[in-house]
């Protein structure tokens, strides 16, 4: 066990070691030839070159000379010495060999095993590996590894001489094999086993349940490194797990992390940052979305350049069916390196994805504003820093492996070709020099000549017979370097001359036998180059525009930038102000995003001025139960209270906006409930256009969501294995939870109070995010709000609260609350319900619209809530339907969806009301707030107007206008091709 | 007045109403109400705002009814003939024809997660022989609910497969489902199957839209279905094909269940290649899309997706929501169902879906008739239902409020073919029971 880990350690420290400590001969001496001895020096000394210099620069007329594999010099005036073959490359261009750091080349995949059973699969493998199968850090690409001489071929004819070979599976992947793409074999194209440690967010085949869900997956990589971190520091190690072992030992390796989109990007590198990490990220190709926040991690990227197809929009049904974002990304996409350099980011480009579109993909980006030099060196030299390997790969300088590509001219005129690529010193032909005879030609023939067309296409020649009349007859024909064979009919009768020769200096020659028969000589004489595409040669310091905005959010109805704070006097509204003053005819004057006065006939200089007359003003609605703005839900665990939703807010999300055009200015974003003890909350408000972190309301209390019956115990699935089953379960679900984290909160106690000099000799307890977070209930430092049923389980959880000497701070659904008001009163819980639904479920059989006026009645602080992101957007009639239900006053009615929730979110010292200092949060209604009839046309959140009706017609021009001018945009291109 | 003046005003009307109708209540037990007995004496609402639901509003309005059948029907000043009449007079409370609720599985379905309580769909894809009216439970809790807003009739309606089965029309009261049927068998319902689906990655956690391999095989076996229907002469009885016939004869109507444009065009197009005269669209949330077909083919929607979000991010804020004003300004025949919003629970909110029709563009009893009489129209019963007009079954109610909007909609009181109904449902008997635990615990 023990070797075991020094056996890693050791070949981590190698592979770090390795870039310095190169030397020739590194043929692997082992191994036996089936024939005799052929060790070659593979000496050459290319001239009169191009050459790309790691600074950016070309040297020209300049000289390479390699020898064993590697570079030996690099500059001009080198005197070619006895013991090299020399290549007249004729103002060609070298480049250094390109470097792909995100491939899975070489590394066979997982099959994800077919679960057929609805059944949670609730444990990892039975083997002496991670408790969670997606950890798989042991994994070593360099061990799976075996050449593929396919996909070799073509990472070749991309220019491509080394990659980073991984196995793209699971949330930590192990470490990947930095891999030359010569025809070595396995032990000699592995240059350096344990490049780089990898991880990501996606569970890959994993059948475990766990994770379900992205925050499922943030909060395994943060148990992962406690757990390693704990595991490893013990002498003997408690039990064994070479997933632990490894995740350790590979943390001084560079750590990549993929993620998916930007968001992903900054919540990953914040974790990275919890535990001293900084990842390289592997992103997808949308960072340009929100480069400035990248470029705020001070994270290097992996970026892609697998620009998107044109979304198709020649249906004009379909096309309803394109996003505005799938129009506008297709247009950007192609910008985003640009946009990243432009950010100060460091990147390497990756042609993942890409595939045999890369080098076109990436010419498009030099059109669209990257530098070439920064073309080039994000896949050569910046890769290679990135793994740490720039002597060995990526650069030409002496001692680096001979990995160069010869192209016929500068990489980024549209008609180079890449000749040649030279891996480890030896060549590899990716395109002939033919291929530059493309042209228009003579063909004499006895007394006879033809105009001849030759074009190449993908590297296959092709030719026509030019005729009057631009008619054309069919030529076929093949074309190697030294051969030529080609025929055509002469006359219509369709019989064929057959021709076939040799290259000459400006056509070919030779001969061939007539359509009879008869032997005849032939020569091909060019007469023009081929039309060439025009090619601007000023791309470098032609900056094109980018072709539209990037709106705040990148989404249908994000604008270009987001809307400022205004003071303002909103006069003569109705105002709701949900505090003594009442509702009353009234002005209000905010100021710096308070509420600065409520009264009558106010006047302010320097404020923005709205009428309010015939209209009615009110707090900004607070749903305390909604799931929108997420990009999951639900983990599966019985006991998630690990997981944040913090982590999987999605600020592009357009129900955020329409939200707010319905008056909601804040949420609780809650877990599911498909456990009892589900997710952190966050709570946010609708700061629309502003990212993720921004929309969380600075300094909330924390919450947490728990559940209670059906859900939990899965009574939809009859297959499920998961405890608990009954309601009897759930109980003990949550007495053991609380009991566990006292019994931690009691280890660590113990482990405090030992003297600086006793810890060092004894282990600390493993830290376990689980119970930290119920003890942060058991310290009121985190309140419950759970989504509970029947009378029966509301009772059992606020006994076990009693029992553990917290309180349940709020039932959210409870829709039989209104049969134990009276406890729920007494318990100081408060009520978070639907209005009208019940039925649904069997536990909603006596779910009744009353029940918001029987808790009120009983004393219970009573909220409405939506869980729905319809439905949030009508939650000022969703709580008049109290009035109808009940009888409940209409300004009760109302405080059920404005200070009730804020109460219940502990918020109502700044939101809720319309008083003196609290947040402008605010709703300005065209009728009644309680009326079907009424619709939001201004909505502020600390006096910023996040919404405004009339500036929202306005954008539904906006919008109809952008698409019309992609979607012909996209037509055009079609066209053209 | 102002608003607070108003507000109490309105309560103490309210709370009167409300004590008489408790008073009657009493006699209520702890299962579903009691069917109510037929009208024995002419009844004349007197002092009423009367919605007609054709689009025309009385004020102070006579409506009089005898035998479960509307008598007579205008203002205080048509003299119209109140002798032997039980007169109530409502003082200026609103009288609307009885709201119509197409295609709800009510009465099959009382727990949507309790397989038990499911008879709203059968096995397999071909069902046109099933019937829902004999699957309807008269003594459902969830009817009670929809009666307390306004609900009346419902059309009653299997769910599932290519054809799910024939509906019925149900008068939302009655001992049984033979007593409670208004018009059996009123349509075949033709679920168009789904051009594409939708798929959760368990890799990534994200969804996955594919298209739908099924699809052609799906379209291929409903042709082969109906020409088999067209072409049955009842030698080697099928009973699937003959339950299919009242299609070829105009008694029944063809439902058609699409959503999208291209799955409307291709089941519209499905239709018209039989010679089927009655032909409804049910969903229809993109049949804006395609308006010009289903004008040149006279063919009705039965818009469901109101209270429903923007179909795309780049969508209006309330399309959805405005919906029912395009398709009617577009000329179309609309109607509103409550399908889309999900449970039927949730469906006796119907009032409301019109309210928000109101509230994005329609005047307020034009999107009333989308629920009374246009609903009664598609469903082939507006010569019982759907206004208020002599001849007519006396199927109305009474609300303090304008029905339309939650804030004022209060159902005082209403009849079904003039029978008295109980709106005292299990919901109202929790509800007092717990008030009155609490209020005691109080005093």
């Amino acid at each position: 066990m023990k070797k075991r880990v020094h056996l890693i350690v050791r070949t981590a420290v190698a592979a770090l070691l390795l870039p310095a400590g190169i030397s020739g001969g590194f043929a692997q001496d082992n191994f036996t030839p089936n024939g005799i001895a052929d060790v070659r020096q593979n000496a050459f000394a290319f001239t009169h070159a191009n050459i790309y210099q790691p600074d950016g620069s070309y040297l020209s007329n300049a000289t390479l000379l390699i020898r064993e594999g590697r570079i030996v010099e690099v500059g001009s005036g080198i005197d070619v010495s006895a013991g090299y073959f020399e290549v007249d490359l004729g103002n060609r261009y070298i480049y250094p060999g390109f470097v792909d750091i995100y491939t899975q080349y070489g590394i066979p995949t997982l099959e994800r095993e077919v679960r057929t059973s609805g059944a949670e699969n609730l444990f990892s493998a039975d083997q002496a590996l991670n408790v969670n199968d997606a950890i798989r850090s042991n994994f070593r690409a360099s061990t799976a590894f075996s050449p593929e001489a396919e996909a070799r071929e073509k990472f070749r004819k991309l220019g491509f001489s080394a990659v980073l070979g991984l196995r793209a599976d699971g949330i930590a992947r192990g470490t990947s094999a930095l891999i030359t793409l010569g025809d070595e074999r396995a032990n000699e194209s592995i240059i350096v086993p344990d490049a780089a440690a990898h991880y990501s967010l996606a569970k890959g085949t994993s059948t475990q349940s766990m994770p379900s869900s992205l925050m499922g997956s943030f909060a395994l990589l943060r148990q992962t490194y406690l757990d390693a971190s704990w595991f490893t520091a013990q002498e003997p190690r408690p039990f064994t797990d070479d997933t632990l072992e490894a995740w350790t030992a590979y943390q001084s390796l560079p750590q990549i992390m993929e993620v998916s989109n930007w968001q992903q990007a900054l919540k990953a590198d914040k974790i990275g940052d919890e535990f001293d990490a900084q990842y390289i990220l592997k992103v997808s190709g949308d960072s340009y979305k929100r480069a400035d926040l990248i470029a705020d991690t001070g994270a290097s990227l992996i970026v892609p350049i697998d620009f998107p197809d044109a979304p198709k929009v020649d249906d004009v049904i379909e096309a309803d069916d394109v996003s505005l974002v799938d129009l506008k990304h297709w247009e950007l996409a192609p910008f985003n390196p640009r946009v990243l350099i432009e950010n100060e980011i460091s990147f390497a480009i990756t042609s993942s994805d890409a595939d045999e579109d890369f080098l076109s993909n990436l010419r498009k980006a030099v059109t669209n504003g990257l530098s070439s030099q920064s073309a080039i060196d994000s896949i050569t030299r910046i890769p290679a820093e990135l793994l740490g390997v720039e002597s060995l790969v990526g650069q030409l300088i002496p001692d680096a492996y001979a990995n160069f590509v010869i192209a016929s001219g500068d990489l980024f005129e549209a008609d180079s070709l890449l000749l040649e690529n030279w891996i480890r010193g030896k060549k590899h032909v990716i395109a002939s020099d033919f291929e530059n005879r493309d042209g228009n030609y003579q063909l004499v023939l006895d007394d006879r000549s033809y105009d001849i067309e030759l074009v190449f296409e993908s590297g296959l020649p092709s030719a026509k017979i030019l005729l009057a009349d631009d008619e054309t007859r069919a030529v076929t024909i093949e074309l190697t370097n030294d051969l030529i064979s080609f025929s055509f009919a002469e006359d219509d009768s369709g019989n064929r001359s057959r021709l076939n020769g040799w290259p000459v200096d400006e056509g070919w020659t030779g001969n061939g036998r007539s359509a009879s028969g008869e032997m005849m000589a032939w020569q091909l004489n060019r007469v023009a180059a081929a039309v060439e595409n025009p090619v601007d040669a000023d791309v470098e310091t032609d900056v094109p525009d980018l072709p539209s905005s990037i709106s705040l959010p990148f989404v249908a109805h994000g604008r270009e930038s987001v809307p400022q704070q205004q003071d303002l006097l909103i006069k003569g509204a109705t105002v709701w102000t949900n505090d003594d003053i009442g509702t009353l005819l009234a002005d209000v004057l905010v100021r710096d995003g308070k509420i600065a006065e409520v009264g009558q006939d106010l006047s302010a200089s320097n404020v923005v001025e709205i009428d309010g007359s015939g209209k009615h003003l009110t707090p900004g609605i607070i749903d305390e139960h909604s799931h929108i703005a997420l990009f999951n839900i639900n983990e599966i665990v019985t006991n998630s209270s690990m997981v944040r939703m913090k982590d999987v807010v999605d600020s592009e999300s357009i129900n955020i906006y329409r939200n707010l055009a319905g008056g909601v200015t804040a949420a609780q974003l809650l877990h599911g409930s498909s456990n009892p003890i589900g997710g952190q909350s966050a709570i946010i408000k609708m700061r629309w256009g502003l990212p993720p972190e921004q929309l969380l309301i600075e300094g909330a209390d924390e919450f947490i969501k728990f559940a209670l019956g059906e859900n939990v115990k899965r009574s939809r699935n009859d297959e499920s294995v998961r405890y608990p089953q009954t309601r009897m379960g759930v109980e003990q679900v949550f007495v053991n939870a609380f009991s566990q984290a006292r019994e931690y909160d009691r280890r660590w106690d113990e482990y405090n109070s030992l003297s600086r000099s006793q810890q060092r000799s004894t282990t600390a307890p493993r830290r376990d995010l689980v119970h930290e977070t119920m003890l942060e209930i058991l310290n009121s430092e985190r309140y419950v709000t759970s989504h509970s049923y029947v009378q029966s389980e509301i009772n059992m959880l606020i006994n076990v609260a009693d029992s553990f000497d917290f309180n349940i701070n709020t039932f959210t659904h409870i829709l039989e609350g209104y049969k134990v008001a009276d406890k729920m009163a007494q318990h100081g819980a408060g009520g978070s319900t639907f209005s009208d639904w019940w039925g649904y479920k069997w536990e909603a059989s006596q779910a009744i619209p009353y029940n918001a006026a029987i808790m009120q009645q009983a004393g219970v602080v009573v909220a409405i809530n939506s869980d729905d992101a319809e439905m949030s957007r009508r939650l000022n009639q969703e709580a008049a339907k109290s009035v109808k239900y009940g009888g409940m006053s209409e300004v009760d009615a109302l405080k059920q969806v404005t200070i009730n929730p804020a109460i219940l979110l502990h918020l109502d010292d700044r939101m809720g009301s319309i008083t003196l200092g609290k947040d402008a949060d605010l709703v300005l209604w065209s009728d009644h707030p309680l009326s079907i009839y009424a619709v939001a046309e201004t909505t502020w959140i600390e006096g910023t107007p996040y919404y405004d009706r009339q500036q929202d017609m306005l954008m539904r021009e906006q919008i109809a206008i952008e698409r019309a001018r992609i979607i012909a945009a996209i037509g055009n291109e079609g066209n053209e091709d | 007045m102002n608003l607070l003046q108003k507000m109490k005003a309105t309560r103490i009307i309210f709370l009167s109403l409300a004590c008489y109708l408790i008073a009657s209540f009493s006699m209520s037990s702890a299962i579903v109400p009691l069917p109510a007995a037929d009208q024995t004496d002419p009844i004349a609402i007197t002092g009423a705002v009367i919605h007609v639901g054709d689009g025309e509003v009385i004020a102070d309005g006579v409506i009089t009814f005898t035998d479960g059948i509307i008598t007579a029907i205008g203002s205080a000043n048509d003299n119209i003939d109140l002798r032997n009449h039980l007169v109530i007079d409502i003082q200026g409370q609103h009288v609307y024809p009885g709201f119509v609720l197409p295609n709800t599985t009510l009465g099959l379905n009382e727990v949507s997660a309790s397989r038990a309580t499911q008879d709203n769909e059968e096995y397999g894809d071909i069902n046109a022989s099933v019937r829902a009216a004999i699957a309807y439970n008269t003594d459902s809790e969830i009817i009670s609910t929809h009666r307390f807003n306004g609900i009346l009739t419902a059309q009653v309606t299997p769910q599932g497969g290519l054809v799910a089965g024939s509906s019925t029309l149900m008068k939302l009261d009655g001992w049984n489902w033979e007593d409670a049927a208004l018009r059996t068998d009123d349509g075949m319902h033709l679920n168009w199957p789904p051009m594409q689906v939708r798929r959760r990655n368990p890799q990534t956690f994200e969804f996955e839209t594919q298209e739908n391999e099924e699809y052609a095989g799906a379209v291929q076996i409903l042709h082969s279905l109906f020409q088999s229907a067209q072409a049955y002469t009842g030698e080697r009885l099928n009973l699937n094909l003959q339950a299919m016939q009242p299609l070829f004869d105009g008694s029944a109507k063809l439902y058609l269940h699409a959503n999208e444009a291209k799955a409307i065009i291709s089941a519209v197009r499905f239709a018209r290649s039989y010679p089927i005269a009655g032909v409804v669209v049910v969903g229809g949330r993109e049949a804006l899309m395609v308006k010009d077909l289903l004008l040149a083919e006279d063919i009705p929607v039965l818009y469901e997706a109101v209270h429903n979000l923007p179909g795309m991010a780049w969508r209006d804020i309330d399309e959805p929501y405005k919906m029912p004003f395009l398709l009617t300004q577009a000329g179309l025949k609309i109607g509103l169902s409550g399908g889309a919003t999900g449970m039927i629970q949730r469906q006796r909110n119907l009032p409301f879906l019109a309210g928000t029709a109101a509230a994005y563009g329609l005047d307020q009893e034009t999107a009333l008739m989308l629920i009374t009489k246009n609903n009664a129209e598609i469903l082939g019963v507006d010569n019982r239902i759907g206004t208020l007009e002599v001849g007519k079954d006396a199927t109305l109610f009474v609300s303090t409020g304008d029905a339309l909007d939650m804030r004022t909609s209060q159902i005082l009181g209403a009849y079904i073919q003039g029978r008295d109904i109980d709106l005292f449902g299990t919901q109202q008997q929790l509800y007092e029971r717990f008030r009155d635990k609490y209020s005691n615990q109080v005093e």
